[in-house]
């Protein structure tokens, strides 16, 4: 997991508009943006050279919580199995202040026993670029 | 389409799946095994170790051989390290994503309270 947060001189009604009006989203993320704020609600974006994808909103809960999955692929319908999932976590902290957080996920752990679920969690707490970063130092030490 | 052909995007969703880590994982500290021996490590069945192994090959991030009668997986370092620096970049891209929207909300507020300013004068 991707997990990235910043602090915004600006309330949290604000921040909301400018991550969820498409307007906007054309503004920070892609170039072309067809998408409404619904859950379940499927739009497109369009990325310049890299082409476009779909896009299936899931949680809208103004003005806290947003996220999506997406992917690149124009032939599939993002679901759990074949995309990334981006959550937004805004959080007021006083009148003109808020807290963005970003994270994004492949696919998670639904499948496993909750035991094992535990265990990954305590294992990967820095998420899976510093889990990936320790396996290749493992990886160059091996003899 | 040869493996350096492979976007990133490709790179980072092979390991985007915790599953698919776990897998690799066993294989950086086990250096080379059977889809087999893997499942034994593991909380799901050989076959869904085996759908792992499919697609960490296929980006390239293992790859495999023929010992007896068995097939035999270890982790390409190179591309283990590509996938690093694919993760390092998707973070920063977030980042820059991030100071974009801060650029906007905060002008968008600013522009609000000058209006209300204006309004009250």
């Amino acid at each position: 997991m991707i997990e990235r947060e910043i602090l915004i001189e600006a309330p949290v009604d604000v921040v909301w508009r400018t991550i969820t009006e498409p307007d906007q989203i054309a503004l920070w993320f892609a170039d072309r943006v067809e998408l409404v704020a619904e859950p379940g609600a499927h739009g497109y974006m369009h990325f310049g050279e890299h082409g476009g994808g779909p896009v299936v909103v899931l949680d809208v809960e103004p003005p806290t919580r947003f996220s999506f999955r997406w992917n690149h692929s124009l032939e599939e319908v993002p679901d759990a199995s074949n995309s990334m999932l981006v959550e937004f976590t805004l959080t007021s902290e006083g009148h003109e202040r808020t807290r963005l957080r970003v994270t994004e996920s492949g696919h998670e752990l639904r499948d496993w026993p909750d035991a094992e679920k535990q265990r990954y969690a305590n294992d990967h707490q820095g998420g899976w670029a510093t889990h990936l970063a320790r396996l290749a130092t493992l990886l160059q030490e091996r003899p | 389409m040869t493996m350096t052909m492979l976007s990133d995007d490709e790179l980072v969703f092979a390991v985007a799946e915790p599953s698919r880590r776990r897998v690799l994982d066993l294989l950086v500290r086990n250096g080379e095994a059977s889809a087999w021996s893997l499942a034994g490590h593991v909380p799901f069945t050989r076959q869904a170790v085996s759908k792992h192994l499919v697609v960490l090959e296929g980006a390239g991030l293992v790859s495999r051989r023929k010992h007896r009668r068995e097939v035999l997986y270890r982790v390409e370092p190179d591309r283990l390290h590509q996938a690093t620096r694919a993760m390092a970049e998707l973070a920063a891209q977030w980042d820059r994503r991030l100071d974009a929207i801060k650029r906007l909300a905060e002008a968008a507020h600013a522009e609000a309270k000058l209006h209300a300013s204006k309004e009250g004068a």
